[in-house]
């Protein structure tokens, strides 16, 4: 259990490595998609500004929502901005920090293209070749003898090695060389200005807000492990709903009760760290579709508070009434306590049968034992009918209707 | 408490090491990308002093940000230099030290850069090629003033087709790269003198201080590391528990109520499991308790001092007999 422990924290705290991991592989695939990619200028007057420049600027924006579409919490993101405040307030500040940190992993991968494209010169080259200025090069502006309209051609022919023909007006290696060293102090200035940014936003950030950072981090990462710790739990649910509906349809078509227990196979170890939860246990009370069916509406519409009980505390909670939007229910827990004295540490509110002699140790799960839950069957309605098989074992109109009222019974054992 | 003790032996373990190995990954990641840079001097007279001393200079910039970004000393840091004064006390010399240790880490990736364009020699004689007085070589081409200086500062490219019978070109290429390679061997040299008489003599002067600073800064970074598991490990107990609870809210049962039998003794059993996660809440079980405990983990920090946790009484159960005789004693 140790162990296991072990790793799920590293896991856990590793969750913005990996991500961070993730933003890496993109930065590589994003550096070798430029080196594998074959640069093709048009040499065409008309064309090279817009193939040069859409090749500086699409691919990084591709990357940028590439990066959106395979974070994961960009999900978790939408849907705490879109549910309904439900009993647990809406905190502005953790969505604008889960989008920033969403974004700026994104922003990396279009970085490096950008920058290895601006290093690489070609694309300036392709963009920027009719554009230059003669003077610079100390080349006599009109002594060629060709219109304006040819030069422009020459020049836009500067890119393409092979059918370059204006040797004598203009050297193409000096005109190349000047383009990629203007390209590369673009993209060196392109890089310490980013560097900049991440610098101040990193570094000076403690400087101010740390302590509504420190907050809004935790909740952010509540927000992920609540989702990831709900799904978890609604498929171990599912798991035994299953298995407990099958074998009351076959308990129903074959009139035979077989036992409840599968994990009785004799090996009454006390061992309680690996004692199994019984498929009971799982199920946490919820045992008919339209209840679980409420569980997963409400679980958007309707998010409970932040507001732990103690454990084995069996005080009612405040009733949470969705329609009104209650944020005042969030903290107050209404003890019922009055009729809870000292027998009532350690119970859960459970099945109860007034002619069964159950051990202590069984008292606070329950009913562990099959026949107690015949009985129970029994004892409330008769249940070996097939057709109502999904809806669990109590029968009846005794659920009380939809709304979460709370009900917490009182149990007492007692031996007759 | 050996789990503990495991998890701080790692911590413990790795801070510096982690530190190092990142600072040594930024020094080869600067040789790779100077590798891979495709140095390319515009060979214009009034260019190439500004792109090669560009390119000399402007990438340690960029290199000693980024070390000083990705090291954890500077979060540490920053956060103990601005934090509010709570019940902890500041010491500046913890500040210094943290500091001084950080910019040390972050200075190596930029001076590998230097270095290794100073002994390459590519951005000097794209820079100083100019600065060359061409009477000492022989096959100089015979022109003057502006014309000689624009024939200077061809000589880093290669494809010019001036120079494709004379050796003045390589002559002069030579003699500038022997001067940046001579200044890039003098730096490493001091710079290594200077590491290794600094080592030398430290112990000479406050070691005692420099002890205890060295190790109140290593425990504010494990502090903050441990705090960042715990809250890792609260939110996840927090989760579950408030996912199960949501399950458990919705539960149909109906529970009939009987009168408390006298036989009846209550159960305490708890499960082990449980009473273990209960302990990873440490009491904190709802939303504003755990932004108290935020706020107040920035704004007061406790202070350093945990005689109370480490002297817990233990309640001792002795078990005597009628006559006074013990029984059975956990004492």
């Amino acid at each position: 259990m140790d162990k296991f422990r072990m790793m799920a924290q590293i896991l856990q705290s590793n969750q913005e490595s990996f991500m961070n991991g993730i933003c890496g592989v993109m930065a590589l695939a994003s550096a070798q998609l430029y080196t594998s990619f074959e640069f093709n200028c048009p040499c065409i007057p008309e064309y090279n500004y817009s193939y040069g420049i859409s090749m500086l600027v699409i691919p990084p924006i591709w990357f940028f929502l590439l990066g959106f579409v395979l974070n994961n919490n960009i999900s978790i993101l939408a849907e705490e901005w879109k549910r309904p405040v439900g009993q647990r307030r809406k905190d502005p500040a953790v969505i604008r920090y889960m989008c920033v940190s969403i974004s700026q992993r994104s922003l990396i991968a279009p970085a490096v293209w950008i920058s290895v494209t601006l290093m690489d010169g070609k694309s300036f080259l392709c963009a920027y070749s009719m554009d230059l200025d003669m003077l610079e090069f100390g080349k006599n502006v009109s002594g060629h003898g060709l219109s304006q309209e040819e030069l422009l051609r020459t020049l836009a022919k500067i890119p393409c090695k092979h059918i370059y023909d204006g040797q004598h007006i203009l050297s193409r290696e000096a005109a190349t060389r000047y383009i990629c060293c203007i390209s590369q102090a673009f993209g060196w200035l392109f890089l310490l200005i980013i560097t900049i940014a991440a610098f101040l936003i990193r570094a000076i950030r403690p400087c101010f807000t740390q302590a509504t950072f420190l907050k809004t981090k935790y909740w952010s990462h509540y927000v992920d492990t609540e989702r990831k710790m709900f799904d978890e739990t609604c498929t171990e649910h599912a798991k035994s709903f299953a298995k407990i509906c099958i074998k009351q349809y076959f308990e129903g078509v074959s009139g035979e009760i077989q036992s409840l227990h599968d994990h009785s196979r004799g090996d009454d170890s006390d061992d309680e760290d690996n004692k199994p939860a019984t498929e009971e246990d799982t199920l946490m009370g919820v045992r008919r579709q339209d209840t679980m069916n409420k569980v997963l509406w409400d679980w958007h519409t309707c998010k409970p508070p932040l507001s732990l009980r103690k454990y084995g505390d069996a005080s009612t909670e405040q009733n949470g009434d969705c329609s009104m939007n209650a944020n005042k229910n969030q903290d107050k827990n209404i003890g019922d306590k009055t009729e809870l004295n000292e027998g009532q540490n350690g119970f859960k509110c459970s099945y109860v049968n007034p002619g069964l002699d159950i051990g202590q140790s069984n008292l606070d799960k329950g009913y562990e034992n099959a026949s107690f839950s015949t009985e129970q069957n029994g004892f409330t309605n008769r249940h070996s009918n097939a057709s109502t098989g999904l809806n669990g074992f109590m029968n009846g109109g005794v659920s009380s209707p939809c709304n979460i009222q709370r009900k917490a019974w009182a149990v007492y054992y007692s031996k007759v | 408490m050996d789990r503990l003790k495991l998890v701080l032996q790692y911590f413990q373990s790795n801070s510096e090491s982690i530190s190092n190995g990142i600072c040594i990954i930024l020094s080869l990641i600067s040789v790779k990308l100077y590798t891979s840079f495709d140095f390319n001097c515009p060979c214009l007279p009034q260019y190439n002093k500004m792109y090669a001393l560009g390119v000399m200079f402007v990438p340690p910039i960029i290199l000693f940000l980024l070390g000083v970004l990705v090291n954890r000393h500077t979060g540490v840091l920053m956060e103990e230099w601005v934090r509010p004064l709570g019940k902890r006390t500041k010491n500046p010399a913890v500040v210094k030290f943290l500091l001084s240790s950080m910019l040390q880490r972050s200075l190596l990736a930029p001076m590998v850069w230097i270095l290794m364009t100073l002994l390459d020699g590519k951005c000097f004689i794209c820079a100083f090629s100019m600065n060359v007085d061409p009477k000492y070589f022989t096959g100089i081409p015979n022109s003057t003033g502006i014309e000689l200086i624009k024939i200077m500062a061809k000589v880093p490219c290669k494809e010019d087709v001036i120079f494709k019978n004379s050796s003045f070109r390589k002559a002069v290429s030579r003699y500038v790269r022997c001067y940046s390679q001579a200044i890039g061997w003098s730096i490493l040299l001091f710079f290594i003198f200077l590491g290794a008489v600094g080592r030398v003599l430290k112990p000479c002067f406050n070691h005692a201080t420099f002890l205890q600073t060295r190790y109140w800064s290593n425990y504010l970074d494990i502090e903050q590391k441990l705090f960042d598991e715990t809250c890792v490990l609260h939110a996840r107990d927090f989760a579950r528990k408030c996912v199960v609870q949501f399950f458990e809210s919705m539960r149909e049962d109906v529970t009939v109520r009987m009168p408390l039998s006298s036989a009846f003794r209550p159960s305490t059993i708890h499960n082990e499991y449980e009473e273990e996660e209960e302990e990873c809440l440490h009491g904190i079980t709802r939303q504003d308790q755990v932004d108290h405990l935020l706020q107040t983990w920035y704004e007061c920090k406790p202070e350093l001092d945990v005689t109370r946790m480490a002297y817990k009484p233990k309640v001792c159960i002795t078990w005597e007999d009628i006559n006074g005789k013990a029984l059975f004693s956990e004492v």
